[in-house]
């Protein structure tokens, strides 16, 4: 990337060009993600900088909306906060019952789209599987069929199955939605498999569940949990099938948001917002090391 | 040795055996096919559950969408029982072709059946259906039901007495459609179409034309979102693809981090820039760009769902172009300069052809996830921003044609399998890379 010495004028002006829309650009994609951050501590209900913001003046900045999250709902939000006020707040806070549905309906699903992804992984990464592509893209179709079909389908058959307003339906949807991210994740780790490594561990003996756990399955790990990262991240990010197929108590935090934004938009949704910016930072960056440890076992780079 | 050298006379004619003598072909054949099950076995659980959750629910909007039986049978809301209504007017239909003046014997049936409609209370559920197929036609049944206990013959009489509307060929046209469990006509409303008293497929009224208008607008903001997309990627992608990796793993998160945040938290953010009171506008106007009252309308209108939508897609473009950039030798470029090409020359000649196949993938994949945007736009969109989804929704959701919405996913759905088909045989689906 470096400009040669032999480059002309035009050369370098484009090339510093080319640098800051590059620079631009990154701005356009991370900005909009950052500025929440600064806007969801404002202590006023407005969604720009206020003068005191920018002054970097302490009044000017709360947890107002933080303490919202928690208080909304609760019987008694005003009551002195000890150990009653916070089992009050755990049982009644709209936001932290969402949040339990969320966490729950996530874990259920990232286990059955887990599951059931590295198992077809295992099979649809054997060269002799019949049928491969044709299967694959069905597989990997929830991913590319717009959620708002996906979501319509659902509703028919849920309505007609009985599986409506029931979180089994909303497990089973969500985890089809997570599978194909499996799926991707996994073959793509299996791809740089080594089969001579199990058929070695045949050969000294182990039989095939020995050799899946001892040999097989270690390797394939990271490709596993990015796998079910992702599986997770589109649980708990999902709306719109929730907004079908669920009944009016089964709030999780997307549909939370969904009503925030739609009904009167407060900073408390640049709270949570803010919440889950920093909780996406913490599963890209578990990704990322996964991503890295299994490419080091693989021998794929050399750092 | 002799003995050892002959063959066993009546192995020769079958070629080459296993130890326990066997016929080596069929045995590799079986040993191949016990391989295939095997590996079949490990998929079919998920391919069951994928079939059971995903394919049988596409299924039945598929069969949902040629169907709306509410003008054959009547489900109590409460008991769930099914009752076959409209027996009387149905049977009329079977005995007289289509375009037959109704006659007295018409109206009798007619009247019969609305007795019985009252009495099963399904006369809003029938005339909503048949609202579908003749606009302004709901209130005729409640009306008309509430009195069918004192109609009196000759009914033609007494039903027009009632509302000289009865009397409208299209009504008797839209009923006879409805009395085939099996339709076209929420295919063709989908399309601005319509069937007019006489059966023959015409466009409908120019003001109620919006579906063909609503998919013509999804393609072409998606294809602008795909041509923004390729527009801000593609330099990102290259300097992603030229730096050392040390410095490019660093700058791909400030790809990824978007990639993996909540969409619904992006569509927030953009919310909170672009509003009228946002942070853009009051940049804008501490800079003295624009005056206090000048501030511009960016959001719920189409660029607010353009902006936003190429924002979340960005990545999506980025990710395919640079796994493709990634592997391209910069010695090409570097012998086409030392042959005296000029340096646009050398990217427009020699780099761009190879970026074609990243191109191509990262297009596709992008438009493919824009035509059937919901959420972005339906926050975003306001009125003229709304896509084809949005009117899904709506449909499902507001005024529960759910015929007709299906009718819409299922033309969607189309769009979108075929153009997923072209990017498996193009890009092959296995080389889908997420990060």
């Amino acid at each position: 990337m470096a400009l040669p010495s032999h480059a002309s004028r035009l050369e370098r002006v484009w090339h510093y060009t080319y640098l800051v829309i590059c620079a631009l650009i990154f701005l356009f994609l991370i900005a909009p993600i950052l500025i929440i951050i600064p806007l969801s501590f404002n202590a006023e209900p407005y969604f720009t900088f206020t003068e005191k913001m920018l002054s970097l003046d302490p009044t000017g900045y709360s947890l107002r909306w933080y303490d919202m999250l928690l208080t909304l709902g609760m019987s008694a939000p005003d009551a002195a906060r000890d150990g009653s006020w916070w089992a009050d707040a755990w049982a009644n806070s709209t936001w932290l019952r969402a949040a339990k549905n969320s966490v729950i309906i996530g874990f259920f699903s990232t286990l059955l789209a887990t599951f059931l992804g590295t198992l077809a992984a295992l099979g649809l990464s054997r060269p002799e599987m019949p049928f491969r592509r044709t299967i694959m893209a069905v597989l990997i179709s929830p991913m590319i069929v717009p959620i708002i079909i996906t979501a319509t389908g659902l509703f028919f058959f849920y309505s007609s199955t009985g599986l409506a307003n029931s979180y089994l339906g909303i497990v089973m949807a969500h985890a089809t939605l997570g599978i194909p991210f499996v799926i991707i994740t996994v073959t793509a780790t299996l791809v740089g498999f080594d089969h001579s490594l199990s058929r070695a561990a045949a050969s000294l003996g182990a039989s095939p569940a020995r050799s899946f756990f001892k040999i097989t399955m270690p390797l394939i790990l990271p490709g596993v949990v990015s796998g079910a990262l992702f599986a997770f991240v589109t649980s708990f990010d999902e709306v719109v099938v929730v907004l079908f197929i669920a009944a009016h108590d089964q709030q999780t935090i997307p549909r939370q948001m969904w009503a925030g934004i739609r009904e009167q938009i407060s900073p408390a949704i640049l709270s949570v917002a803010t919440i889950l910016v920093i909780v996406s930072i913490g599963l890209l960056s578990a990704v990322e090391l996964l991503r890295r440890r299994s490419e080091k076992m693989r021998g794929l780079s050399p750092g | 040795m002799a003995d050892m050298t002959a063959t066993p006379p009546e192995a020769a004619p079958q070629g080459l055996q296993t130890a326990d003598g066997r016929p080596l072909k069929a045995a590799l054949a079986e040993s191949q096919a016990r391989a295939k099950r095997r590996a079949f076995y490990l998929v079919a659980p998920l391919l069951a559950f994928i079939l059971l959750t995903f394919v049988l629910p596409i299924g039945q909007l598929l069969s949902r969408s040629v169907s709306d039986p509410r003008f054959i049978e009547h489900v109590d809301r409460s008991s769930g029982e099914v009752t076959p209504i409209m027996t009387g007017l149905r049977a009329w239909f079977d005995d007289n072709p289509a375009g037959t003046e109704p006659d007295e014997a018409a109206y009798a049936a007619l009247a019969a059946d609305l007795v019985l409609l009252a009495d099963l209370r399904g006369q809003g559920d029938v005339g909503t259906r048949i609202n579908y197929e003749a606009p302004g036609t709901r209130s005729l049944f409640t009306k008309t039901a509430r009195r069918a206990e004192d109609l009196q013959a000759p009914f033609r009489e007494a039903i027009l007495d009632v509302d000289e509307d009865w009397a409208d060929p299209m009504l008797w046209q839209a009923m006879r459609d409805a009395s085939s469990r099996f339709t076209a006509n929420f295919y063709l409303a989908a399309l601005d179409l319509a069937k007019d008293e006489t059966g023959k497929i015409v466009n409908v009224p120019q003001e109620r034309q919006v579906y063909v208008m609503l998919f013509e607008r999804t393609a072409i903001l998606s294809v602008l979102i795909t041509f923004l997309t390729l527009v801000l990627g593609f330099p990102v992608a290259h300097l992603l693809a030229t730096l050392p990796l040390r410095y490019s793993n660093l700058l791909m998160i400030l790809v990824l981090l978007p990639f993996w945040t909540s969409l619904l938290v992006r569509t927030t953010s953009w919310m909170v820039l672009l509003q009228s009171q946002g942070v853009i506008n009051s940049t804008l106007v501490w800079l003295g760009v624009i005056g206090e009252d000048g501030r511009i309308q960016m959001i719920y209108n189409q660029l607010g769902t353009v902006i936003a939508m190429t924002h979340i897609l960005l990545p999506f473009m980025v990710l395919p172009l640079y796994s493709v950039m990634r592997p391209i030798k910069p010695a090409y470029v570097r012998a086409a300069r030392s042959l005296g090409a000029t340096s646009w020359t050398a990217f427009r000649r020699i780099y761009l052809p190879q970026t074609v196949p990243g191109i191509g993938a990262g297009a596709l994949l992008v438009f493919i996830l824009a035509v059937g945007y919901y959420i972005t736009p339906a926050l975003v969109g306001g009125a003229d921003g709304q896509l084809i989804s949005n009117l899904i929704a709506f449909h499902m959701q507001n005024s529960l044609n759910w015929s007709l919405a299906a009718a819409l996913a299922s033309l969607l759905l189309a769009g979108v399998l075929i153009l997923y088909w072209l990017y498996d045989r193009l890009v092959g689906i296995d080389n889908l890379k997420l990060g």
